[in-house]
């Protein structure tokens, strides 16, 4: 209860800053993707399951507020949750390299499933064009953040994992 | 010691039942036109308040840096500026002559005119979309200001958007440079129209917007002239200023014309709006 509850906590910060705190931060009018960051965090750390949730829940918040389909967001989010969640088993909390290399390719496959549904099928062809502009822009602002973001969703973790691990040793 | 019997589907089943809850809201919202209905009030409740604290600390921080950054600059930049400021106010004298002349064309075109004839209301904008693919932003003005969806939203000098999507306390705005965005314009000067749409690549790199299907026949419109929302459009109100044409080129066709339009309202700082209470008359809706 306390985790779903937490997490709910960051995902609803991470969407607040993310609409408003970072836009003002924007380099060249790109701005970070924090819900990836948590959505895949969550889902390597914890499995499939809370990564497929945790995945919902950001793309249903952006549906909601910016989306013009309920549903799209929410689904695309999920899948990258749900499919980060098989990398738990590789996952050691000290190795930053594979929660960076998982991060960034979220990031990048979730701006190329948008670019492939919202703008190519609008026969919007300059993929070079988008991929310098917005998507790799944005990739590298998500890097930035990522070294930030991640170890403050890891400690929050490893402490929420302490207390559920005390709280079930009682009941043994 | 057992407490209650938990059911645990295997992630794989959540998955699939998921994908296919989101496909059906999907059909159904891009079918319908539907909108989130009560999970908009929720989401409404949670966020616009937090969004507009969070709004007002941050603009006050960047604030605050940005006038501790400057005061050196601004010390230096004093003492220059003071030679100038002799030398302009002799140019100042034979611009404010050109300004008078400009007011009264103005005047002429009515632009000024046509606003404050509707009902409006202010609003801030609270947040931006959460990509960068899109335009869309949320104002903290909803159904309790009487917003409702297809009003539109300009600020100070043009149009910025149209409302797409309300909640009791908030609006969604699609604006004028959103990658989906179509408007029915018309060159003021010729009364020829055209359609205005957004464009993602063009923003990016000049800051205009595109318009086509200028139908200019006689080779009318120049650049420079001003381009209002036109009078056949069905959710845009009449006249509202758009923007200057930029770049005006014909299409291989020879019939029509293509360009792009400087725009009249600054998106990049966009902080406070107007919404026209006032909905476009359509024969259809009146019925």
């Amino acid at each position: 209860m306390k985790r779903k509850i937490t997490i709910i906590i960051i995902i609803i910060l991470c969407f607040l800053l993310q609409s408003t705190l970072f836009k003002t931060l924007s380099i060249a009018s790109i701005s970070p993707n924090l819900l990836i960051i948590v959505t895949s965090s969550f889902g390597f750390m914890r499995g499939k399951k809370e990564g497929l949730f945790t995945g919902f829940l950001c793309g249903l918040f952006i549906d909601i507020y910016y989306g013009s389909a309920i549903g799209f967001y929410a689904a695309i989010y999920m899948y990258i949750g749900y499919f980060n969640g098989f990398f738990r088993k590789i996952f050691f909390p000290e190795d930053i390299k594979l929660p960076m290399i998982l991060i960034s390719a979220s990031d990048l496959i979730s701006n190329l499933l948008v670019y492939l549904f919202r703008f190519l099928l609008r026969r919007r062809f300059a993929f070079r064009y988008y991929l310098l502009n917005i998507i790799l822009p944005e990739w590298v602002y998500t890097i930035l953040v990522t070294v930030f973001l991640y170890f403050i969703l890891l400690r929050i973790n490893q402490r929420l994992e302490k207390t559920e691990k005390r709280s079930a040793s009682k009941f043994v | 010691m057992k407490r209650k019997p938990k059911l645990n589907f295997p992630a794989r089943y959540i998955l699939m039942g998921l994908t296919i809850l989101c496909l059906i809201s999907v059909y159904v919202s891009l079918t319908l036109n539907l909108s989130g209905g009560p999970l908009n009030t929720v989401a409404g409740y949670v966020f616009v308040p937090m969004q507009r604290g969070i709004n007002y600390v941050s603009t006050w921080i960047l604030d605050k840096t940005e006038h501790l950054k400057n005061l050196k600059d601004v010390m230096e930049e004093n003492k220059t500026l003071k030679v100038q400021v002799d030398e302009l106010t002799s140019e100042l004298n034979s611009i404010k002559l050109e300004q008078y002349e400009l007011d009264n064309l103005r005047e002429l075109l009515e632009l000024d005119k046509k606003y404050p004839s509707y009902e409006k209301v202010a609003a801030n904008v609270i947040g931006k979309d959460a990509g960068n693919w899109f335009s869309n932003f949320t104002i903290d003005r909803g159904t309790k200001d009487g917003v409702d969806v297809d009003m539109n939203v300009i600020a100070g000098s043009g149009l910025v958007g149209i409302v797409t999507d309300v909640g009791p306390n908030y609006a969604k705005v699609r604006s004028i440079i959103d990658d989906i965005s179509r408007v029915s314009g018309m060159v003021l000067t010729t009364s020829d129209r055209c359609i205005v749409h957004g464009d993602l690549k063009e923003m990016n790199a000049n800051q205009n917007i595109l318009l086509t299907d200028l139908k200019d026949s006689e080779d009318q419109a120049e650049l420079g002239d001003p381009v209002v929302t036109s009078n056949i459009s069905d959710k845009y109100l009449e006249g509202i200023l758009i923007g200057y044409i930029s770049t005006l080129e014909k299409d291989a066709n020879n019939l029509t014309k293509s360009g792009s339009i400087n725009l009249a309202v600054d998106f990049e700082h966009l902080d406070e709006v107007l919404v026209i209470l006032d909905k476009k008359e359509t024969g259809e809706e009146s019925k």
